[in-house]
């Protein structure tokens, strides 16, 4: 059946697949160009200083890991531990608070569901500069200034909105007889969450769960200004190596990778989950 | 599914989601995963701006460390807009986050009037090996307020013009020891070729970026920020002349990509042998590499109506006024600034690497001579005679050579350094960048009327 | 009416506290969130308001005076707002549309009969891991520069070697850097709707004689429509408060072509420390914000409508 189909779209009378080669190779192009920068960046990594910023630029040459472990001999662990802290501390908050509030809207709608739904989303309107300094004024009463928790606290902040608009866009995809059933069952709220949403959704659970962790990782000015030496996470490591004075562009892109490394593999190993959790709802 | 199956799979879930909450909390007991000391020892955290003077700082912390087990020192290394902003921040707020910093010439009168900053006199007073006299005096005349010292200097510079004697003999031009404007300008305009560009200079838009170079040709050309009644002066008929020949230069004989060009696009093209001169900060000469390195020629900042025409610039070692550490933290601004710490980058990491423009008795090491050779002189020389507090033919209200020394100057500066930005790259006129700059100017000049 | 009626004597809750009950049980599995939400961004927005009717800079001991509406007079003379307000809608409207479109592209690539899907895919979202700060200065330094980086001298046989692409078309780079960020976001959520389509509907069109296009249009389009909006709605959610790519990339230049709200706000913030005059540019921005997000939900996107479930 669909497999028929699909061989009927790529092969016309003859046999010779030309629309799938056409189409491949403008696919391929166009996946190039996107992850040339990516690539460019790893290249110039491998490069010494001269190398990476020279005229013409250097395409060929003998790859060096000098600027690697320059990047890495001062004490770098602890920022990407405290990275890691922020990042999925942040994430497993948004997950415990989203997905009951979520689940609220969806499944159980409240009355005025559209305004609460806005007024999360109202939560982003105001740029971080104007919200920064009333924040970190709190912070240094509070005396959690470089203090990790403070940071995970304000992640989970940034993500929520993001995080309830999109576990509900999952639990709308749910038909609503498996709820049905759960009810005449008499599972209690908690119950019925744990033990019949959260697998139904676990993709979409996975698929909110890594753009969350994108964004708490890659998150700079937050991290800057509320931590100093103990907090400092996996950015603020990355633009100390921007230097006024002196060539810099190997180890900003040695940095760079390593700083992104944890991301991208996430990323890449959890794809198909990010695909299948968006995908929810496509047997129908 | 199944009720095992369900079962099974919770539990695997539960676990993992217990598990990760429980390292969660443990993380939470401390508030993060760097920099602790131990017991007994005490904690600065040092907030520095990223140059290669700080990064052989932090190569040689392990020195002090061993000398002073009792003092542990983080070093936290950023760019130098976000650490002047931090600092800033973090001192007008009073947030303790920083033990130490580096902070400008710019920044020490201002937060010394305030009393932001701690008067290191007295901590210098108390040791005779410091030798606060051989501190460089403009330098140090630059960190003082009322006579007293507020930062002690770890780097130090001034501007200078480096160009590349091959690639001008080629041409048949040759550049004298103290060259005017318009010699230099003649000479790039010479020497500009298809693969070779004339000249480089500054034009990244930022008030320590492309304005500083900018500000010491209005200086030199005669113009001024603000006359003594705080009425701003961009609307002058030298700021027009300045303004016009830096643009006009760099369109005729300058590099491309002119309007994103700072310290580090120029040092590259100088050392690629795509520019054949730069005018720029004294240090820039220990960057240069291969055939820039062999066949560079040093001359003394260019001027025109006012000799002298070099900016002055430190980076220096000050601490909260707020401190409840300022003995740990002078111990170690103690440690980097003084004689020892000379020697001890000389002789561990080279004699090229001693950081410049900080103390006379450095200049007077034979081996430092030897490596730092050609340009040594003319930085010293150069620092020497930049006077912030005469920077301009006619007198001004405020202190700074390649500045203005008020709060207002960092926004302002900014903004007006973006006007000039577009002129470079052809998207307005000299006389509207003025134009717009000088109501900026006007309006901050006010509050000091 | 009683709370409780009595059935043969025994006491038995009516239909309305029955309905208030159940009511407060549906309210409470959102409380979490909402009170979090309220605490941690309400209070830090009640503050800027409150700052916002002050004159304060922070450089200045003892500034801290009562303005009235002194703060948000200003912006009305000011120009400076009105060219971030332009400059953020136009760099909005243009990333959205610009990454929809590739998105739409690849993800009907990706969807259709190609060698290497897979590591298409791999590849294609890696511009969206990227540390945004590095990938903005890796483009800035890197590619775009003209005496080093990569594209003027690939541009160079074309003659356009010398182009300034960061300093004479910044819009346009910022754009193309914001493009290049979210078109794998688009691509992935947008692939998730075509993959939720069903094949057999597909060939029984083909069947019926429907051309690739039409099928496409008719079919696929709607079908997707809701996906497009997500991904529309979330994504301007972030690039309007587009920062980082700005920062790195054109610092708000040059003169104010790229400088946008969040940018603007940051240099009255944190290179000025007015924080008077910032906190009353935010309260704008939030007004100007909900006024045009009121409007584009309501009238827009049908996916903000409630679906009734029970």
């Amino acid at each position: 059946m669909s497999a028929n189909a699909t061989r009927a779209n790529a092969m016309p009378a003859g046999g010779f697949p030309t629309s799938k080669v056409l189409w491949s190779v403008v696919g391929w192009l166009v996946v190039f160009v996107f992850f040339f920068p990516v690539l460019w960046m790893w290249l110039e990594a491998l490069k010494t200083e001269p190398q990476a910023a020279s005229s013409p630029p250097t395409v060929f040459f003998v790859p060096t890991l000098l600027e690697f472990q320059e990047v890495m001999s001062g004490d770098f662990p602890p920022f990407f531990i405290n990275s890691a802290i922020a990042s999925v501390g942040s994430t497993l908050l948004v997950l415990v608070l989203g997905l009951p509030a979520a689940y609220a809207l969806a499944i159980r709608p409240v009355k005025r569901t559209q305004d609460v739904l806005f007024f999360f989303i109202s939560t982003r309107f105001l740029p971080f500069a104007a919200s920064l300094v009333p924040l970190y004024l709190l912070a240094r009463d509070l005396h959690l200034l470089d203090n990790i928790i403070a940071l995970t606290l304000i992640y989970t902040t940034i993500n929520l909105p993001l995080g309830v608009w999109l576990l509900r866009s999952f639990l709308l995809e749910i038909p609503h007889d498996l709820f049905e059933a759960a009810q005449v069952d008499g599972a209690s709220f908690l119950t019925e969450l744990v033990r019949i949403v959260v697998p139904l959704i676990a993709p979409g659970i996975a698929a909110t769960s890594l753009i969350c962790l994108i964004f708490s990782w890659n998150e700079f000015f937050y991290a800057v200004n509320f931590t100093s030496s103990v907090a400092a996470t996996a950015p603020v490591f990355l633009v100390g190596f921007i230097s006024g004075r002196g060539l810099f562009y190997a180890k900003l892109a040695a940095a760079a990778t390593l700083a992104s490394l944890p991301v991208l593999l996430a990323g890449w190993i959890a794809q198909k989950q990010l695909i299948r959790g968006l995908t929810m709802g496509a047997v129908k | 599914m199944s009720g095992r199956d369900l079962r099974s799979w919770e539990r695997r879930l539960a676990t993992t989601v217990v598990g990760l909450l429980i390292a969660l909390v443990g993380a939470a007991c401390s508030p993060g995963a760097g920099g602790g000391g131990g017991a007994g020892q005490t904690t600065i955290t040092l907030a520095a701006v990223d140059n290669p003077s700080m990064a052989d700082l932090k190569k040689l912390l392990p020195e002090f460390q061993s000398s002073h087990s009792n003092i542990k020192v983080n070093i936290v290394t950023l760019p130098e807009d976000q650490l002047r902003q931090q600092v800033t921040q973090d001192v007008a707020a009073k947030s303790g986050r920083y033990d130490l910093f580096t902070i400008g010439t710019y920044e020490v009168p201002l937060w010394a009037k305030k009393g932001w900053i701690e008067n290191l006199s007295p901590f210098i007073a108390k040791d005779s090996a410091y030798d606060a006299a051989d501190l460089i005096p403009g330098i140090s005349g630059a960190l003082s307020y009322k006579s007293n010292l507020y930062a002690v200097p770890f780097y130090g510079e001034s501007s200078m013009l480096m160009y590349r004697k091959d690639l001008l003999a080629a041409k048949g031009q040759t550049m004298p020891d103290h060259p005017t404007w318009d010699q230099v300008a003649a000479v790039a305009r010479a020497v500009n070729s298809s693969s070779v560009s004339g000249i480089c200079l500054r034009g990244l838009p930022g008030w320590g970026e492309q304005l500083a170079p900018l500000t010491t040709v209005v200086n030199t050309f005669g113009g001024r920020w603000y006359d003594q009644s705080w009425n701003a002066q961009l609307n002058s008929p030298q700021w027009k002349s300045a303004v016009t020949f830096y643009t006009s230069l760099l369109k005729d004989a300058g590099e491309p990509g002119a309007g994103n060009a700072g310290f580090t696009e120029c040092l590259n093209a100088y050392n690629s042998g795509k520019v054949a001169m730069w005018y720029d900060a004294t240090v820039a000469a220990s960057f240069f590499t291969g055939d820039a390195a062999k066949n560079s020629g040093y001359a003394y900042a260019p001027t025109k109506v006012k000799d002298w025409s070099g900016w002055l610039w430190a980076w220096a070692l000050g601490m909260p006024s707020t401190s409840t550490k300022k003995d740990s933290a002078w111990t170690f601004a103690n440690w980097a600034t003084n004689k020892d710490y000379t020697k001890l980058v000389g002789t561990k990491l080279g004699w090229s690497r001693v950081s410049p423009g900080t103390r006379t008795s450095t200049y007077s090491i034979p081996e430092y001579q030897a490596a730092a050779g050609a340009f040594a002189q003319v930085t010293l020389d150069s620092i020497a005679h930049a006077d912030v507090n005469h920077p301009t033919v006619d007198p001004v209200p405020y202190v700074g050579v390649q500045y203005v020394d008020i709060d207002e100057f960092q926004q302002l500066g900014d903004q007006v350094s973006q006007e000039f930005a577009k002129v470079i790259s052809g998207g307005q006129t000299v006389d509207q960048a003025l134009a717009k700059a000088q109501t900026l100017a006007q309006a901050v000049g006010k509050a000091y009327q | 009416m009683s709370a409780v009626a009595e059935v043969g004597g025994v006491p038995v809750p009516t239909a309305a506290s029955l309905a208030r009950r159940d009511a407060w049980l549906r309210r409470l599995p959102l409380l979490p969130a909402f009170v979090y939400v309220i605490l941690v961004t309400q209070i830090p927005f009640a503050l800027t308001v409150y700052y916002s009717f002050f004159s304060w800079n922070l450089l200045k001991d003892n500034s801290f005076k009562f303005a009235g509406l002194e703060n948000y007079a200003r912006l009305l003379t000011d120009e400076s707002i009105r060219i971030a307000v332009w400059n953020t809608v136009l760099l909005t409207i243009s990333v959205i549309a610009i990454s929809v479109v590739l998105g739409l592209g690849v993800a009907t690539l990706l969807n259709s009969e190609v060698f290497g899907k897979g590591l298409m895919r791999t590849l294609m979202i890696a511009p969206f891991l990227i540390m945004p700060t590095a990938g903005a200065l890796i483009w800035k330094d890197t590619l775009l520069n003209p005496l080093f980086g990569l594209l003027p001298y690939l541009l160079a046989p074309l003659g356009l070697g010398r182009v300034d692409w960061v300093n004479q078309y910044p819009m346009v780079s910022v754009v193309a850097v914001e493009v290049w960020r979210w078109t794998p976001f688009m691509m992935l959520i947008i692939l998730a709707g075509l993959q939720s389509q069903n094949p057999e509907v597909m060939e029984a069109a083909r069947v019926d004689g429907a051309s690739a296009f039409q099928a496409f249009r008719r079919i696929t389009l709607p079908l997707v429509r809701p996906f497009i909006e997500l991904g529309a709605l979330l994504g301007s959610l972030f690039v309007v408060q587009t920062f980082d790519s700005i920062f790195m990339l054109t610092h708000g230049g040059p003169g104010e072509d790229t400088t946008n709200i969040p940018f603007l706000l940051y240099l009255v913030a944190f290179q000025g420390f007015n924080i008077g005059q910032a906190s009353a540019i935010g309260v704008v921005a939030v007004i100007l914000t909900t006024l045009i997000a009121t409007v584009a939900l309501r009238t827009l996107f049908s996916i903000f409508q409630v679906e009734a479930r029970r």
